[in-house]
This record gives structure tokens, C-alpha cells and sequence, in this order.
């Protein structure tokens, strides 16, 4: 049962196959077996049994508010859950609790739909491996599976174990980690340069980013707001358009989402891609992209080729200024959005009392990591008046280039963007460590950074297992607000594809479910 | 806006911000901007609790735009002059929340209600060149601000807050450095303040010191101007983009599109066209209408209720208003000023006080008798005009025969007098006609005992 799509465990729940508590309890009991994987910080068991229990009541009396009732989600620890803990994964927001629910929490809880707890995430969503936050890292649940056991070389048993975790991904790691470990149906990300759509590659699941506007950002503690959007983390590509269907929409609290109305849609079953045009960008054949994934990139292209689709090469010329601009829009948004934690209203406070701007400092040394640190000094920097108009406002320009570059491209005649989402499978955990973070982010974000730049719709579909065994993504970028189309090319993809189920020990013991929906016939 | 303490909010703009920020840009004579821009302007302090505040630094919402006022030459309010003060801009912000600065304990408390809340800010250019001068500006800023309904703009309640720039320099010369001066509670104070730091500049610059570009605080009690001590060195704001507020764009009938939604955007004509009359076309009005000098409109406008209650009055007189406006002026204002009273609370209300005036001009009573009656019906006591008339025996003497006796008893008695006005000097009749006022206790009307009296000598 936990291994199925959220539509199906839909149907289940409306025909009674089992009920909204039943499946609260599986979840919530397969959390704890897979606690190792560090995928959650707080765990909302009581509150998410009394959810579970309402929306039982409500199917009981065959008023069930949707399809999203009594299904179980998780949300990374950055947006604002009333009445349980919302951290960020910092010493500054430890013990936070908020007074209210950002709108997307909201809007699910509206539909019924379970809240099981909050995941682990890089400090402040500042990463890309979800390993520098204040409860460890997050583990990739791939590295405890058959498959990538299988393709371990042989060593001692306990060196295997404890040393070749890889890592998830990040910075919505544990998001990424609890979807692909079935312990909820779907999962809420933020995706600032990348932070949805890369764990959902390491973890073998759909992770969209939709345009920016789209969703509303209210109750999301912001890293970039010019660029962060909430993510949706699923199994399936339909799962993350019922989950869309339920976000989308103009919010009066959020001023940069759109006015237009949003129509929910369902995606069909039967797509001709005959008619498309999908545009391969040469400029994401990145320096350190893995031969493995290239391969699988052209592999994808002779797909569409094969099935009559229109497929080109195209240039964006920009993207490999992407990363410098980012870091500096990055960095001068962060020094402005954790000006607010000073310690004095909520949060971490420092025990000085010498003088306000003591308490400030101290407060903000013990609350924050290196790396938020690192980024709000250099953000300041480009902030001075007399670094402004070099840095801050010049990368604006870049910013508008680089936009500009998918707008020509899309208004070319090309439909759909396919690039890869990473440039390798994911990485031991310690080999990650070696490098530090910034040196981490600005490799891994680069091939998805520049849909962030532009606010547009991305997403990241399992394609296959690397030689490792581990799972590798690749990434449809669309046109502003056109995620139905995107998301139909996705959902296409997906279905030609083929990606295996992970094969997990504790699922296992855990579902003696009817529903094998995988088959293990694989793309590879 | 609203208010954003949490982690999290996104700031959204107030539309009664915008509109009101409109109005005052239009009644200001200022150019709207239709694209108007937000900035997050960052430094540290306890009462700023996001750590910026949101303000309009690249592209206000108002930019050049004028404000005449009126002064009075000299102290007596009879002759007044225009002048003018340029708008540099109007821009829309955030409040900070209010610092409370115990010394007594070494702490501050902070009081973050107002946080978050709109402001308006207007910035002057430096025209003007006196206490006086500032403190008419405001004045006058206050009245359109009042008559708008965008502000109350009482200083005291910090509803306006003024800081004033004060510079000095010679003639000819390019303009001194500025020093700021804050805490100024009144229109009063702001005078004040003015002129007294432009001594201590002028002073300084004598003894051959130099002014520093600082900030300083006024200090009502001792009528000064002090050194804040919490700003240091020039900060650098780091200025940027406010990302959660996309540009604010204002429509007028020209660019508004067909299908937009009404309700969705702000349009400056629409505004424009319901703007009320503003403080100068008031006063411009009530000369036009009532034949009243412009210094009497001008004292009109500046109390707050006068004018409707002066306007009351004239509806319910035949007095003409020419007359009726002294009374207003010199009588009822400044009892209500000895008192310290709004009009609103005055005890004579506009009906009591028409209804004594009338029984001025049907002649039932004299000039001095309505005053004497007015004095009692300051006290509140719920007696009509003519009760207290009644009362106080204050009826003029209608009848012709008792005043012509009256006459002669004072000509029989002041021989002195009447031989003085026999021989041609004319000016001794007044003392006679005050004699029958006394003797009639102030009920002869006094144009009449002087045909009488008149009549009388001549034979």
C-alpha cells in the first residue's frame, strides 16, 4: 500500500480498501524503521492521527474533500507550520514554533490532506547535499537499496554500511529521502537554484519546480526571494499535478503570484508528442558531466526522435554566467533576509546583555552556520554603495540575458527544454564533505540554477539506475505557466521509461501490499 | 503594509497607502509617478525588526510638487503674505516600532505595534528661512492633510512627525552643511527649534568653529537642540530592491486598459476628481461668499471647526457676516482660547450666539449689553439670549420719552459739560452719551441718545 501513487491510495481510501488512520499509522510507523535515513526532524504524530482521523469520519460519511484527503505528506522545515517546530535546520530557529500555516500548508490541510512532520534540510536551504544542517546530514535512501548493494563493490560488512551512504541531494533532501522511502505520498520542497529538482534526481522521484508566480510564497522562510518557489516532491508525474491542482493560484498575502485564475488539469493517458519541438541546449553539456548521463541525455533525444518528435540543438549562451550571477543576487537577498534574526523577537537570543549591537553579534554567531555566515558577509559586500553598481546591479543585467536567452529559444518554434538535472548520481557521503559547500553548490546547481534565473517551470523525472545502481534524472524545463504541457511531455517520458521501484528491506517487512505497481524492466 | 515580524510574511501593499499618498502628491501640485519603485533600506536597530525598512529610494510615487502658505508680516493679523515651498518627492514606508529607552534600568523597551504600519513621507526642499516660515509650511501641510482625511496629522499623538534640516550660509554663498534636528512635538516647537539652531549655527560659524553633519534632538524644556548620541558615522544603507513588491503602477483615464477590474488598480484621475476643496480654495471661497477680509478666513481655517461654526451662524442671523465675523474673531475665539477650548467644545454653541446677535440687530439690546450677555452665557448655564436679557434688565429702552428724560437729567446735571459743547467743543458730547449709558446701565442705544442729547443742546 505505501509503495503506491498517491491516485491510487486515493481510490483506496474512497473505496475503503483501507482507511485514512490505517494508513496514518503505516507511515508514521515506517518513519520510525527508516529513522536512520534522518529524513525528518520533527514528527507531528499527534496531530497527523487526529488529521487522519477527521478525514476517516469524512469518508465514512461519503464526503471526502478531494482527492488529496487522508493522504499522508511531509513538508521541509522551512515553511511555517502552526503549533509544531519550524527550524530551518539552524540554532536560530530551534524551539521556533509558528503561529501560522504558510498558504501551501494550508491549502493541503484544507483538503485534508495528513501532515506526518517536517524534513531535514540544509541549514536555511543552503546546499546542495541537505548535509550542513544542525541534525546531520540526510541519507539517500538508495544507498540501503538491493540495487545499489548489488552494485557495491565487495568490502568488510560494517565499512559497507556506515561508509558508502550517499547523499541525498539538497538542500529538500529529507523531502526527496521520505517520498523516495514511502513513508508519506507526497512531499513539499523549496527550489531556489536547484533545491527541488536535485535530491529528486539522487532520489529516484519527480521533483517540479513550478514558474515563479505560480505558487504562493507566503509562510516560506525565504533564502532568494526573486527566485524561490515551493516544490513538490512525488512518485509519479500525475501525483504532482493533483498536487499542483491544489497549490496553484493568486495568494493576497504574496504580491508576486499571479492574478490570473488557475485551472487545475488532469493529465490525458494517451500523448502524441509527434507535434513537439524539444530543444537540446549544447551549453548543458557541462565540464564534469558524467559520461554515463550524457549518454543517457542523447538516449532520451533519440526517444522523442523515434516517436516522431522534432528534436534540435539550441544554444543559451549565458548559462555559464548563471552560477556567478546567482551567487551574487544569492548572496545580497540572504544578507537582506537574515537581517530579521537579531534574537530579539523570536528565536535563538544570545545570553549578552553589554549592549544591543553585542547581543545582535553574538546571537548571530551562535545562530547561524558557516555558511549562512559566509553568504551574508558577502552579500553585504556587493550591497555597499560602492560595490552596487559592479556587482549587485550588473548581475541583474546578466539575470535579464540569461532570460532572455530561453525566451528567444522558446520563441523559436521549441516547446520543451531536455537537459540532464545533475552531472553525476549521487555521491558518498564523504566524499561530498571534502569539498565545502560553496564549492559544492556552485557545481551542482548549474544545470538547474538558470530556470530560477528566468522563473520558469522545471522538472526532474527518473530515468534510470547509473552503473552504481543509483538513480539518475533528467530535466524538462518549459515555458512561463505552461506546466501542463511540461508536465505532459514528463508524464510521457516517465511512461517510456520505465524507472524501477526501489527495492528497500524495511518497505518490504512493512507493505504486504497487493500493489506492485513497478515492473523491474528497466531503461538501461 | 502590513506588519511582517514573522519569518516567513511577505510584505503587501496597503491601498488606502496608495491612494492617500496620491491624493496628497495631487494636492501638492506634484507629478504622480504611474511607476513607482521599492527599496529596502538595512541597518540594525531593536525597533526595526526585519532588519530593513521598506521605502521608496529610486522611484517615489511623487515627485515636484509645491506648497504655498500664508504668514503675516506683522503681529497683527493684518497683512498676509504667499509663499512657496517646493516638493521634492513623496514616497511611500514602513513605521519602525517605537523605542522606549529606560536609563534608569539600561534598558530599552520596544514596542512593536506601529511596526510595519504605512507612512508617508514628504520631503521639503530648503525654501524656507525661518522658525516662522517652517512652522506656517506645516501648518498649512497639516490642513491638507485634514481636509484629504489622509492623516489626522496631529503632532503630539505622532500622527505627523517632522524633522527639520537646518543649514546657514551668506548670501551668495552655496548652502552650509545641514545638521538634523528630531523630536519636535509641536508646530510651536518646530519654530522654535528652527530658529534656535540656526543661532547656535550662526554662533558656531562666528566663533570659528564648524558645523557638523549630524543629528540632533530638540529639547522642549530647555528650548535647545542636543547631539543624539546613537548616531554614528555615515551608514551605508545597502540599498536594494525590495523583491516582494513588484513596481506600483497607477492608472489614469488615458492608460487604463478596458477589461481591468476597478477594483484591482488606482486611478490618479478618478482620484483627482474627488478630491476636495483644499484649505486655499476654502478660504478663497468664504471671502468670495461672505465679504470677510482674507486674514479672517485664514484664522478661520486654522481652528479646527470655526468656519463651519462661523457659517452656521450666518445661516441663522440677518447680522451681515461682514459684522458677524468679528464676533466670531474677537469674542467667542478668544474666549475659547483663554478656556483652551476646541470650537467643538465651546459652551456657546452657533445657534445661542446667532440668536444673541439677532437681538443685536432688531436693536432689542446695545453693542456692550451683547457682550455682557455673551460673558453669561459662556458659563454654560442653559439660558437663552433673551432670558439672560430679561434677567439682567439689559433691553435697550425703546421708549423715546424715558431716554429723553434720562438725557435731561444728565444735561441738568453736567453744566459744565453742556457749556462746554454750547461753546463748540463737540468731543465732550461722548462723555455725556456714556453718562446715559451708565445711568441706563448700558440699555440706551447710543445713536440715538446722541440725536437727543443733540436735539437738546442745540435749543
Amino acid at each position: 500500500m505505501l509503495r503506491a501513487s498517491l491516485r491510487e491510495v486515493s481510490a483506496a481510501l474512497k473505496e475503503g480498501r483501507v482507511s485514512a488512520t490505517e494508513l496514518c499509522q503505516r507511515c508514521l510507523s515506517l518513519i520510525k524503521s527508516t529513522g536512520f535515513l534522518n529524513a525528518y526532524i520533527t514528527v507531528a504524530e499527534g496531530t497527523a492521527l487526529k488529521q487522519a482521523e477527521e478525514s476517516e469520519k469524512r469518508y465514512r460519511r461519503g464526503q471526502p474533500l478531494g482527492v488529496l484527503d487522508g493522504i499522508p505528506f511531509a513538508v521541509k522545515d522551512n515553511f511555517n507550520t502552526a503549533g509544531i517546530e519550524t527550524t530551518c535546520a539552524s540554532n536560530m530557529l530551534k524551539g521556533y514554533i509558528s503561529p501560522y500555516n504558510a498558504t501551501v500548508v494550508q491549502k493541503l490541510l484544507d483538503q485534508g490532506a495528513v501532515l506526518l512532520g517536517k524534513t531535514n534540510l540544509d541549514e536555511f536551504a543552503m546546499g546542495s547535499g541537505s548535509t550542513d544542517g544542525i541534525f546531520g546530514p540526510v541519507r539517500n535512501p538508495w544507498s540501503y537499496s538491493r540495487q545499489y548493494k548489488e552494485k557495491a563493490p565487495p568490502k568488510s560488512s560494517s565499512e559497507n554500511e556506515e561508509s558508502d551512504w550517499v547523499i541525498t541531494g539538497g538542500s529538500s533532501g529529507g523531502s526527496a529521502a521520505a517520498v523516495s522511502s514511502f513513508t508519506c505520498f507526497a512531499a513539499l520542497g523549496s527550489d531556489t537554484g536547484g533545491s527541488t529538482r536535485n535530491p529528486a534526481a539522487h532520489c529516484g522521484v519527480v521533483g517540479l519546480k513550478p514558474t515563479y508566480g505560480l505558487i504562493s510564497r507566503h509562510g516560506l522562510i525565504p533564502l532568494v526571494n526573486s527566485m524561490d518557489v515551493p516544490g513538490i516532491l512525488t512518485r509519479c508525474v500525475d501525483d504532482a499535478a493533483v498536487v499542483l491542482g491544489s497549490l496553484a493560484g493568486h495568494d493576497p498575502k504574496d504580491s508576486t503570484t499571479i492574478q490570473d485564475t488557475f485551472k487545475p488539469f488532469e493529465l490525458p493517458n494517451l500523448i502524441d508528442v509527434r507535434k513537439l519541438c524539444i530543444g537540446i541546449p549544447k551549453e548543458y553539456h557541462a565540464p564534469g558531466l558524467s559520461s554515463e548521463i550524457l549518454a543517457l541525455w542523447s538516449k532520451a533525444a533519440d526517444l522523442f526522435k523515434d516517436a516522431g518528435a522534432k528534436v534540435i540543438e539550441v544554444s543559451l549562451p549565458h548559462t555559464r554566467y548563471s552560477i556567478v550571477c546567482y551567487h551574487v543576487l544569492c548572496t545580497a537577498e540572504v544578507a537582506s533576509n537574515m537581517a530579521r534574526f537579531d534574537g530579539l523577537e523570536y528565536g535563538h537570543r544570545a545570553d549578552m546583555n553589554k549592549s544591543t549591537e553585542s547581543m545582535y553579534a553574538a546571537t548571530r554567531r551562535e545562530g547561524f552556520n558557516d555558511v549562512v555566515r559566509g553568504r551574508i558577509l558577502s552579500g553585504n559586500y556587493f550591497l555597499l554603495k560602492q560595490n552596487y553598481e559592479n556587482y549587485f546591479i550588473k548581475a541583474q543585467k546578466v539575470r535579464r540575458l540569461i532570460a532572455d536567452d530561453f525566451v528567444k529559444v522558446f520563441g523559436s518554434g521549441v516547446d520543451i527544454l531536455l537537459t540532464p538535472t545533475t552531472l553525476s548520481d549521487a555521491v558518498p557521503y564523504v566524499e561530498f564533505i571534502k569539498e565545502d559547500n560553496r564549492t559544492r553548490s556552485a557545481q551542482d546547481d548549474i544545470l538547474t540554477q538558470a530556470a530560477n534565473m528566468a522563473g520558469l517551470p522545471a522538472i526532474s523525472i527518473p530515468t534510470a539506475l547509473s552503473k552504481r545502481g543509483l538513480p539518475v534524472g533528467l530535466q524538462f524545463i518549459g515555458r512561463s505557466f505552461q506546466e501542463k504541457q511540461l508536465l505532459t511531455v514528463a508524464k510521457w517520458f516517465e511512461k517510456q521509461v520505465k524507472f524501477p521501484m526501489i527495492q528497500l528491506e524495511e518497505v518490504k517487512r512493512h507493505d504486504c501490499s497487493v500493489f506492485q505497481h513497478q515492473k523491474s524492466v528497466s531503461f538501461l | 503594509m502590513e506588519t511582517s515580524v514573522f519569518s516567513g510574511s511577505k510584505q503587501v501593499l496597503n491601498r488606502r497607502c496608495v491612494e492617500a499618498a496620491v491624493m496628497t502628491g495631487l494636492a501638492l501640485n506634484c507629478s504622480i509617478n504611474k511607476k513607482s519603485l521599492f527599496d529596502r533600506k538595512h541597518y540594525f536597530y531593536a525597533d526595526l525588526p526585519a532588519g530593513y525598512q521598506i521605502t521608496q529610494q529610486r522611484v517615489p510615487i511623487a515627485v515636484n510638487g509645491s506648497l504655498s502658505y500664508s504668514l503675516c508680516i506683522d503681529n497683527k493679523m493684518s497683512q498676509m503674505v504667499t509663499k512657496t515651498v517646493r516638493i521634492k518627492q513623496i514616497q511611500l514606508e514602513q513605521d519602525s516600532g517605537k523605542s522606549l529607552h529606560d536609563d534608569a534600568r539600561s534598558q530599552t523597551l520596544v514596542d512593536l505595534n506601529r511596526a510595519g504600519v504605512g507612512l508617508m513621507e514628504v520631503v521639503m526642499e530648503p525654501d524656507m528661512c525661518c522658525g516662522e516660515e517652517a512652522a506656517a509650511a506645516v501648518r498649512e501641510l497639516q490642513l491638507i492633510l485634514q481636509t484629504l482625511g489622509s492623516s489626522q496629522a496631529v503632532m503630539a499623538e505622532g500622527q505627523l512627525r517632522v524633522d527639520a534640516n537646518v543649514s546657514v550660509h551668506h548670501p551668495g554663498e552655496p548652502y552650509g552643511v545641514r545638521t538634523e534636528v528630531k523630536n519636535i512635538n509641536s508646530v510651536r516647537f518646530l519654530a522654535k527649534a528652527v530658529d534656535y539652531e540656526i543661532q547656535r549655527q550662526i554662533e558656531e560659524l562666528e566663533n570659528g568653529g564648524t558645523i557638523l553633519n549630524e543629528t540632533r534632538a530638540f529639547d522642549s524644556k530647555l528650548g535647545c537642540t542636543i547631539p543624539m548620541r546613537d548616531k554614528e558615522g555615515k551608514q551605508d544603507y545597502r540599498f536594494m530592491p525590495e523583491p516582494n513588491l513588484p513596481p506600483l503602477i497607477l492608472y489614469d483615464a488615458k492608460s487604463l486598459p478596458v477589461n481591468m477590474n476597478h477594483q484591482q488598480v488606482v486611478n490618479i484621475d478618478w482620484i483627482r476628481e474627488r478630491l476636495p476643496d483644499l484649505p486655499s480654495v476654502k478660504r478663497a471661497k468664504l471671502v468670495e461668499l461672505y465679504g470677510i477680509l482674507p486674514e479672517h478666513s485664514f484664522t478661520l481655517l486654522n481652528e479646527d471647526g470655526l468656519a463651519e461654526y462661523f457659517e452656521n451662524v450666518v445661516k441663522q442671523t440677518q447680522m451681515k457676516p461682514k459684522k458677524v465675523i468679528g464676533w466670531i474673531l474677537n469674542d467667542l475665539l478668544s474666549y475659547l482660547k483663554q478656556h483652551a477650548l476646541p470650537v467643538k467644545d465651546s459652551p456657546v454653541s452657533s445657534f445661542l450666539l446667532a440668536d444673541l446677535l439677532n437681538l443685536l440687530e432688531r436693536r432689542e439690546i446695545s453693542s456692550s449689553a451683547a457682550k455682557q450677555v455673551l460673558g453669561e452665557l459662556w458659563k454654560g448655564e442653559g439660558k437663552t439670549p433673551l432670558e439672560i436679557v430679561k434677567e439682567k434688565k439689559l433691553e435697550l429702552i425703546q421708549d423715546q420719552k424715558e431716554l429723553e428724560q434720562v438725557c435731561q437729567e444728565v444735561i441738568d446735571r453736567q453744566e459744565d459739560e453742556v457749556m462746554a459743547i454750547k461753546a463748540g467743543n463737540q468731543k465732550v458730547l461722548n462723555r455725556l452719551i456714556g453718562l446715559v449709558q451708565r445711568a441706563t446701565r448700558g440699555r440706551s442705544n447710543p445713536v440715538l441718545v446722541k440725536q437727543i442729547l443733540e436735539k437738546k443742546l442745540s435749543k
